[in-house]
């Protein structure tokens, strides 16, 4: 006889998984009760405040500090200089080519500064207004140096922005599927399209943009045990517990960090900061605990951006619309130095421009480019938001050459769903998905044809305010990641997973996870995972992390893993829990472990009422009276999970976006989503993410950029400038879902954090050029502001009809840009209006 | 220095601080109310958000010196004898929350809306909150909080 599992047994209790629990977590946060890293307070905490650097590029030629130092409760001003030995690196673990140029990154600059808000000196006071009174009081001289500000400029080496380098360009990286074996040349499909198909060229511009997560970043030091804690307001606790012992010297052992409460991070916290390395040899150097907390203006200024890519694409296609081959060319920003996961993140895309569709053939180039701004790294989808908009246009664009309906051309093109599992032309295998079926519900809820209906009317009537439909038909990898891939791709971890549960003596279960939530509600989805498994009761299952002492294995959360890769380990742990305390229970009940069955938190002796509960046999393991001979007393268990594939959610998302064509300004009309991201734990925390996904990719549409002066000053340097959507910039959503299990985990889920992003940026901006394409408008660049609706509508040639428009434009290589709304770079600043 | 009586969450605290000290800055540093928090420097998140005599304010643009002899209500202040107030309630039940950061101010705005609107309509809901910024969560589900909310304080007024 086989133990049975009653996992799938719908007549056993109500399963938790599915149920919109509300969130153990909430009960803290709405009462004010919480624990952000700038609420700690310790005795003898001195304050820190940043001295930064001005401009963007200089030459740092003395530093005095004597009046700072004198000010009221100052206790000490600490340069780059002064800590020169002990400070540590902030450091690339992702160098994507073996010779890719990578500037060192000093916490504290020493001898020159490389873009604006790069920290110059620490001043260490009492209080933080005192440290941030005596900050203005240190005296740095600077030689200015010529910083290069413009991307495109940046590629062509007239100026450097590490002078000692040599060069901006940090590294090229190519997919080529027909040196890779996966499909055809790309080049000779364009050639042949060229001569008897269609060929679309476009340049897109991805913008910069700052994660802008609610909470300051902030980092506690407490040196004075002998295990220095360190306390930040980051996303990934292990990985910054590494990256501290690997490059200021202190071993692994004496370090412990805490993520406490943090508040939100969308990638912009996965970063080891010299903010934190700072505040760590500075407390070191004083042995006494310290605080710094950043203001907003320098979390904008300081902490990293986001994006920053000219994307140059080409699409070739029959005439009958059957895409034939992509290229894709990348010029990617990383900014003044290679950030953690620094050129990796463009590098992503490799995977993902070719998205839903068959392209038999299919070529990715990035080249990664220093510049003299802040650096740039993960922002919420990392890559893949960059590459869904780009293909996403496109397929846009050449539905409008052919003059025909944007879904049914992508739906010409797309993998059917009987053809799951399908290895694409960039390599990547995915296991399940179900497009047909997302878009017609997507349709539906929308009311496609309706809208459509009333476009036409609109368009009839020259309405002024005009009616445009914008299709996104996404995919994305997530579930960061096989560790075998990611050492292929020389990144300098795995992306394995770790859990451990802990049964307690009086039957309550402690589930410690190495991911490290920051919103996302881990607490309540792994409770109803470990309540269901084990069968105990939800209120019975505590979570644990964020703490490297209580988790000492994990990789943190990022690229929507935790669920698929950190459950996956916590599902893992809790089966090996079952199996220990079946041993127990055999004993106890005087049975063999052949005859019994687990359910619903029981093991019953088929065939007979006799039965022991799991925490029935967690206190016999407690008291250890009564145990099999020579058995260990535990049925704790531990499990690390390392998956074999990427997770591959999908989705169709429509935005209906009114245009006024007098003024440029754009009102979101409706916008419907249909995602299908396998099993759900959580419909309830689902839906959370996928409302403040869509709205931060819309706001890349819409409202946000990082805009620099000529100087390499930020501009958009608060709140003020910088604008992050309010509640009443936005409208309230349609979403809903489709399921295809994914077949990579036991669960059957896939990530879920990042697919709104990633989705609704194309939507909104292929609903806007849809609106004013009949005059004359194939592009806008982001953030669509109305002067820059406005003035690519003024600049636009009406045509006659939908699809009876000048050949598209080829490339000319001596023009640098030709997306007409995106005006020249050598004549304008980038990213300005034109 | 200049010294200052306030009422936080009922309890009268008296205290010298520096004339420039924000009312945030005391709330959080000297009182140790850190539910409220900081989250800019230019008065746009209304993370800080409190209600001074009853009324919200973003207590990073109101200085500590001008709460004296005041009254002031934070996050920690609002239930009352261990019972959530129904805008706490209504954020956890339509899961309003991810990251927490701004449901402190979010909430406190929230209840000033409808103190002041005790029957909105999702628009005037959206352009009461226009202050809060909030990054987690798009605003769908604060919304359906607020509404929810209007709901429940309007039953209990009406069997009040």
């Amino acid at each position: 006889m086989t133990i049975t599992d009653d996992r799938t047994d719908t007549t056993a209790p109500e399963l938790e998984i599915g149920k919109a629990r509300r969130r153990k977590e909430d009960q803290r946060l709405i009462t004010g009760r919480t624990r952000w890293t700038d609420n700690i307070q310790l005795p003898g905490m001195l304050h820190l405040a940043m001295v930064r650097s001005p401009f963007a590029h200089a030459t740092i030629t003395a530093i005095n500090t004597a009046e700072a130092k004198a000010a009221p409760g100052v206790i000490d001003v600490v340069t780059g200089e002064d800590i020169k030995d002990v400070q540590g690196v902030n450091a690339n673990a992702w160098p994507i080519t073996a010779d890719q140029v990578t500037p060192t990154h000093l916490p504290v600059a020493v001898e020159r500064v490389a873009c604006a808000g790069e920290i110059v000196a620490v001043v260490v006071a009492r209080s933080a207004a005192a440290a941030r009174d005596a900050a203005e009081l240190v005296d740095v001289d600077y030689d200015e140096l010529p910083a290069v500000l413009d991307l495109k400029e940046a590629a062509a080496d007239t100026v450097l922005a590490h002078p000692d380098l040599g060069t901006n360009k940090s590294a090229f990286w190519k997919l080529d599927s027909a040196e890779a074996g996966t499909g055809g040349d790309v080049d000779a499909a364009i050639a042949k399209a060229r001569e008897d198909g269609v060929v679309i060229e476009r340049e897109f511009r991805q913008q910069r943009l700052i994660p802008a997560f609610m909470e300051p970043r902030s980092v506690v030091v407490d040196p004075t045990g002998e295990q220095m804690v360190v306390w930040s307001a980051t996303q990934i606790p292990h990985i910054l517990r590494f990256l501290i012992a690997a490059t200021m010297g202190i071993p692994e052992s004496k370090v412990r960090v805490i993520a406490p409460d943090v508040g939100g991070g969308f990638g912009g916290k996965l970063q080891t900061t010299p903010e934190e390395f700072a505040t760590i040899a500075v407390a070191r150097r004083l042995g006494k605990p310290c605080k710094y907390t950043e203001t907003r203006s320098e979390s904008l200024l300081s902490g990293h951006h986001g994006r920053d890519q000219w994307q140059k694409l080409t699409l070739s296609a029959e005439k009958d619309g059957t895409v034939t081959g992509l290229k894709v060319e990348l010029l990617a920003d990383m900014g003044a130095y290679i950030a953690i996961v620094g050129g990796g993140v463009p590098v992503l895309g490799a995977w993902m421009f070719n998205s839903i569709y068959k392209f038999p053939a299919y070529q990715f180039n990035c080249q990664t480019v220093l510049t003299n701004k802040t650096w740039v790294d993960a922002y919420r989808g990392a890559g893949r938001p960059e590459a869904t908009f780009g293909i996403e246009r496109m397929m846009d664009e050449l539905a409008a050459e052919l003059g025909r309906d944007p879904l049914e051309v992508r739906e010409q093109n797309w993998i059917r769903h009987e053809e799951f599992p399908f290895t694409t032309v960039a390599g990547m295998t995915y296991d399940s998905g179900n497009y047909e079926a997302a878009t017609a519900k997507a349709k539906e809820l929308f009311g496609y044809d309706e809208l459509r209906a009333e476009q036409k009317r609109r368009r009839e009537s020259n309405d002024p305010v005009q009616l445009g439909i914008g299709v996104s038909t996404f995919t994305e990898m997530c579930g960061l990641a096989p560790s075998r891939i990611l050492g292929q791709l020389n990144y300098g971890a795995g992306g394995w997973e770790h859990a451990s549960i802990r049964m307690l003596a009086t039957g309550k279960v402690e589930v410690v996870t190495g991911v490290s939530p920051h919103g996302q509600g881990h607490e309540t989805a792994w409770s109803q995972i470990v309540a269901d498994r084990l069968g105990v009761p939800f209120e019975d299952v505590e979570v644990l992390h964020g703490d490297t002492q209580t988790s000492p294995r994990g990789l943190d959360t990022y690229g929507s893993r935790s669920l698929v890769v950190g459950a996956e380990a916590v599902v893992r742990a809790a089966d090996r829990v079952i199996d220990k305390a079946k041993v127990f229970a055999a004993h106890l009940l005087e049975a063999s472990e052949d005859d019994l069955e687990f359910k619903a938190g029981r093991f019953g002796v088929k065939g007979t009422d006799k039965g022991i509960g799991i925490a029935e046999i967690a206190l016999a393991t407690f008291a250890a009276h009564n145990l099999p001979d020579g058995a260990e007393p535990s049925i704790d268990a531990d499990a690390t999970f390392d998956p074999d594939n990427f997770s591959f959610p999908h989705g169709t998302h429509l935005c209906a976006m009114e245009v006024d064509t007098e003024t440029g300004a754009t009102t979101m009309r409706k916008y419907v989503c249909v995602d299908d991201i396998g099993t759900i734990i959580n419909p309830l925390i689902v839906e959370g993410q996928v409302h403040g996904g869509l709205v931060q990719g819309i706001a890349q549409a819409l409202w946000e950029g990082a805009e620099y002066d000529e100087q390499g000053t930020l501009v958009t340097g608060s709140f003020v400038d910088y604008t992050l959507p309010t509640a009443a910039d936005t409208i309230s959503f349609v979403t809903d879902h489709t399921t295809s299990p994914s077949t990579t985990n036991t669960l059957g889920t896939k990530g879920v954090g990042e697919a709104g992003t990633i989705a609704s940026t194309p939507a909104v901006v292929n609903a806007i050029v849809d609106a004013v394409r009949p005059l004359g408008v194939d592009d806008i660049v982001m953030p669509c502001t109305p002067e820059r609706v406005w003035k690519a509508i003024q600049a636009g040639h009406p045509v006659s009809h939908e699809g009876e428009r000048d050949a598209a434009p080829h490339f000319d290589e001596a023009t640098p840009n030709q997306d007409p709304g995106a005006g020249s770079p050598s004549t304008t600043t980038e990213g300005s209006d034109q | 220095m200049s010294r200052i009586t306030v009422i936080v969450d009922g309890v009268s605290y008296t205290d010298e601080v520096e004339p420039r000290t924000l009312l945030v800055h005391y709330l959080r540093e000297t009182v140790g109310k850190t539910g409220t928090v900081v989250g800019c420097d230019t008065s746009n998140c209304g993370a800080c958000t409190v209600h001074l005599d009853g009324t919200s304010v973003k207590s990073c643009n109101v200085l500590a010196v001008q709460a004296d002899g005041h009254e002031v209500t934070t996050i920690e202040g609002l239930a009352q004898n261990g019972e959530l107030h129904p805008v706490q309630k209504a954020f956890h039940e339509c899961h309003a929350l991810q990251c927490g950061y701004c449901t402190p101010g979010m909430i406190m705005q929230a209840c000033d809306v409808l103190k002041n609107n005790p029957d909105p309509s999702e628009q005037e809901i959206r352009e009461g909150l226009e202050g809060n910024l909030c990054r987690c969560t798009g605003y769908h589900n604060i919304v359906k909080a607020v509404q929810q909310a209007a709901g429940e304080l309007s039953s209990q007024a009406v069997s009040s």
